[in-house]
């Protein structure tokens, strides 16, 4: 096990528990991360209620199938090992589900009792030899150790760690957009396709998350990254990973360059203009080709559209939470509209929040409140002080807003007290201009709600 | 296409008219990489302590346990919310080296300095077994501290299934029945237990009692309260519902305190009655008792029965699987949509026993497919196989049938509409027909090639 040292860190929290978390646990974000990956299943190594757990709070945002299996320990398994529980559980994944790849993440459990997991695919195909018919990626996501982002980012570099292969150089460009939505995904997709480039978008759970009812019954769903597009992240031309925090990070796009040179980009999400222009930018310059026009045109209404709604907006008060890249992305956003975040706050501690956050909305108020390890219960104690007009991030804070009779704008995840949390669009010019009407509208919803005259005409 | 794992093909069977019932294999462990819909031992603890909303709850471990319980239960309260919230003692890495203590006992004191609550839970989660932490010291250090009850709950995950936190739930519940003051407490006196008061059903139900002149003492634990749960004994019978997580419980009250049990059910107008008269008959030294009862009953189910007889006739002949976490609401389930003129083809709970299993086949129509501790390949195979019209389950058992073309009824901890007593079997049969009827499912694939082969397109 490493240790690291940020964890003795004395911290200045007036609780020592964590209340109403911002924050959930590393295995959920590799969880997703695999069934971005066609064919592949999730296998989490520890007890039968992680799985579950995780299993009904991503079924909840996405309303999709989201099958995990599990080594399902016991007692004997915490104190002899869980290999055989690990064995068993693989070839048994492997039978029912013919998958192309198991994604094996431990838990905090088997991460305790030190369960070493080559060793343990090692045995499996000593073993069973014939009976492995699908191979095994594994990443470490012991749940005391960072939060769901990391254990999302930490499956993605493994994915590429381990079936990245080297080859002659392509003209093709990684893109790991980090936890975005599935409408966030297609429209990457569309974008790149318009530049006329061929890529590999890690992980794409687009479809898997967000698919079709069936005709026949889909043991997993359908869509995903190829697994020979992984391979092919090797050879590519070009890494871009989203995440302003993920600088020093041992991430995929970190792990390609040193392993096979592939130059690495790294970029803020992609929300609001500029941060949106710095991707467009990026492709055009990877492919050659001008911003097609369909997303000059994006660009136009947006900036019109913004023309026309600034005085509802302007010196708004925003409350904003969530995984730290995401709280870059939108403050970023806001301080472009008018808007004042005027807490940033997040569950995460990378230790890059504020420096990163700052760099990305050079209009943020110095005094603007910028929280790691924060969680909701601290949100809704700063909050009444702050009096903000809006909060936005994910259903979790529906809570706070209300007791403060201020509406939330829902971003990101999870999202589940309204359909349709994996449609929401942030990236891009185009998801600017749905998160743009959407807190315009909630504004004057809200204005209107409160009013004594209702006014129809606004 | 869908093939039974071969560790799994005992605890699936079928009804077969005229011969006796099969013994399932119940009650083991979950076959690993089954996909299981199950969770763990902290689960079984979690839900079933969830409701008491004057204490604090507070998880023991890495951050996950705590985070996927925040408020997740429809489980609603007349007084303090403090079970909405959700403390973790959120271990580091550093903890988890030198162990969780300290943080333990510095997080119950801020805690309950904070919240003043009357009781505190203390869960533990896989790891705190696995890093030595003395919970049982820490609690008894703080509760000396605090002056209030602090109950540690044997709930590491690894260490058995959900029936076992179950049983540790009823293990920290019991060190409290006995301590309180039984003044006052009326000779015709029950406890309700394993009802939670989702949606308000625990109202509804207390209502039917104070009507035919029983007093609840404690309903364990849907909106209960610590000083209730302290004087509970003083009932002079516990009505059992959730009997898989409750039974422990009566049966140590039993022991005890002499307070005899009995099993009963809220679903459906037959369980519904059927649970009214049991305690009307158990009181038969006041035969006005029974003689409201039987009132109470005619009155509701006249109310109602108007417009079940509307939802029957859309509903008759369509088909049901029910896959839900114990066994004893499945029985009501089946009732209750017979009731409806549906025919239920599968059946299966996470937690059914023996005796349970035994019952469902003798109550259930030849050809029903009974099975225990299912995955979703299973369900979707036997779905297809039954060609249902309808799913009743949780959660996670939502998309099976959605993608399938399937209606689906929530019957589950996240529900918002009461299920129980009269008014919840009309809610029931409104929901019921809300996801069979819905004009959506004639653009579902499966069921639009239906339709095109019926017409021979």
């Amino acid at each position: 096990m490493n240790v690291i040292a940020e964890d003795e860190e004395p911290c200045s929290k007036n609780f020592s528990s964590t209340r109403n978390a911002c924050k959930l646990c590393t295995p959920l974000g590799a969880c997703l991360v695999f069934r971005g990956v066609e064919g592949c299943i999730p296998f989490l190594h520890g007890s039968q209620g992680c799985s579950t757990y995780i299993r009904r709070y991503l079924i909840s945002h996405f309303r999709e199938p989201m099958d995990i299996a599990s080594s399902n320990f016991h007692e004997e398994s915490a104190i002899f090992g869980g290999s055989s529980n690990f064995q068993q559980g693989a070839l048994n994944v492997m039978r029912q589900y013919q998958p192309q790849l198991i994604g094996a993440a431990t838990t905090c459990l088997a991460e305790t009792i030190g369960e070493d997991m080559p060793r343990l695919l090692h045995d499996l195909r000593e073993k069973h030899g014939p009976r492995v018919t699908a191979p095994i990626v594994t990443v470490s996501t012991a749940s005391y150790r960072g939060t769901h982002i990391d254990g999302f980012h930490a499956a993605v570099k493994a994915l590429v760690d381990q079936l990245a292969q080297p080859g002659e150089t392509t003209g093709a460009v990684n893109l790991f957009p980090g936890m975005v939505s599935a409408a966030d995904l297609r429209l990457l997709k569309e974008i790149i396709t318009d530049f006329g480039l061929n890529y590999t978008l890690l992980p794409d759970y687009s479809e898997t998350m967000d698919g079709e009812t069936w005709l026949h019954y889909e043991k997993l769903q359908s869509g995903g990254t190829p697994l020979k597009a992984i391979a092919a992240t090797g050879s590519a031309k070009a890494s871009v990973e989203f995440g302003r925090t993920l600088a020093t990070g041992e991430t995929a796009g970190a792990c390609l360059l040193k392993k096979f040179s592939v130059p690495r980009h790294l970029l803020g999400l992609p929300i609001g203009i500029r941060e949106s222009d710095a991707f467009f930018q990026l492709l055009s310059e990877l492919s050659g080709h001008p911003t097609p026009v369909k997303y000059q045109r994006e660009r136009g209404r947006l900036v019109d559209s913004l023309i026309d709604g600034h005085k509802y907006v302007f010196e708004k008060r925003a409350i904003v939470y969530g995984e730290e890249d995401l709280v870059i992305g939108l403050a970023s956003f806001l301080c472009e509209i008018g808007v004042t975040p005027v807490l940033c706050a997040t569950g995460g501690h990378s230790k890059q929040f504020e420096k990163a956050l700052r760099e990305a909305a050079p209009l943020l108020p110095a005094d603007s409140l910028v929280k790691e390890r924060f969680d909701f219960a601290e949100i809704a104690e700063t909050a009444p002080a702050l009096e903000p007009d809006f909060f936005i991030g994910s259903s979790k804070g529906y809570r706070a807003a209300r007791d403060l009779k201020v509406p939330l704008v829902r971003v990101g995840f999870p999202i589940h007290d309204r359909i349709g949390g994996q449609r929401v669009l942030h990236l891009g010019y185009r998801g600017a201009q749905e998160l743009y009407d959407r807190v315009v509208n909630a504004l004057l919803d809200a204005k209107q709600e409160t009013s004594t005259v209702g006014y129809a005409y606004l | 296409m869908i093939e039974l794992l071969p560790e799994r093909r005992a605890q699936v069977v079928r009804k077969a008219a005229g011969t006796p019932a099969a013994d399932l294999p119940c009650g083991k462990a979950s076959t690993a990489g089954s996909v299981s819909q199950r969770a763990c031992v902290f689960c079984g603890s979690r839900v079933v302590l969830y409701p008491i909303s004057d204490a604090l709850h507070i998880v023991h471990g890495p951050i996950g346990c705590a985070a996927y319980t925040w408020d997740i239960r429809g489980a609603l309260s007349s007084g303090p919310e403090l079970h909405r919230h959700s403390f973790s003692t959120d271990l580091q890495e550093m903890d988890v080296i030198f162990g969780g203590e300290k943080k333990l006992e510095a997080a119950l004191v801020e805690l309950i300095a904070h919240y003043q609550p009357k009781a505190a839970f203390i869960y533990s989660t896989c790891i705190v077994g696995l890093i030595g932490d003395d919970v049982g010291a820490v609690c008894r250090r703080v509760g000396e501290k605090t002056g209030i009850p602090v109950l540690p709950v044997h709930s590491e995950g690894f260490k058995g299934t959900k029936k076992d936190g179950y049983r540790a739930a009823c293990e920290a519940l019991y060190k409290l029945v006995g301590t309180g003051d039984l003044s006052g407490i009326s000779p015709h006196s029950v406890n309700i237990l394993g009802e939670f008061n989702l949606a308000g059903e625990t109202w509804i139900l207390r209502d039917y009692y104070k009507r035919m002149g029983v007093e609840v003492v404690a309903c364990i634990t849907g909106d209960a309260r610590i000083e209730d749960i302290r004087r509970c004994h003083g009932a002079k019978l516990n009505l059992v519902q959730c009997s898989g997580s409750m039974t422990h419980l009566a049966k140590m009250m039993e022991r005890d305190h002499g307070l005899p049990f009995k099993r009963v059910s809220y679903f459906g107008l037959e369980d519904m009655s059927a649970a009214l008269y049991e305690a009307a008959k158990f009181f038969s030294d006041d035969p006005t008792i029974m003689f409201r009862a039987q009132q109470l009953v005619r009155e509701e189910i006249g109310a109602i029965y108007p417009e079940l007889q509307r939802y029957k006739q859309k509903l008759v002949g369509k088909k049901a699987a029910i896959y839900v976490g114990g066994a004893f609401k499945a029985f009501s389930l089946v009732r209750a949509l017979r009731l409806l003129g549906m025919e239920t083809a599968v059946v299966g709970s996470q937690t059914g026993d023996l005796e349970d299993y035994r019952q469902l086949q003798e109550i259930s129509d030849p050809g029903t497919i009974i099975v225990d501790d299912s995955n979703p390949l299973e369900l979707a195979k036997f779905c297809l196989e039954k060609d249902v019209d309808l799913f009743i389950g949780g959660v996670k058992e939502r998309p099976i049938a959605y993608k399938l073309g399937i209606g689906f009824c929530d019957h589950n901890h996240e529900r918002k509409e009461p299920l129980a007593g009269f008014v919840g079997m009309l809610n029931f049969a409104r929901e019921v027909y809300a996801s069979v009827a819905s004009p959506v499912w004639q653009f579902a694939p499966r069921r639009a090639s239906r339709g095109k082969e019926a017409i021979g397109t």
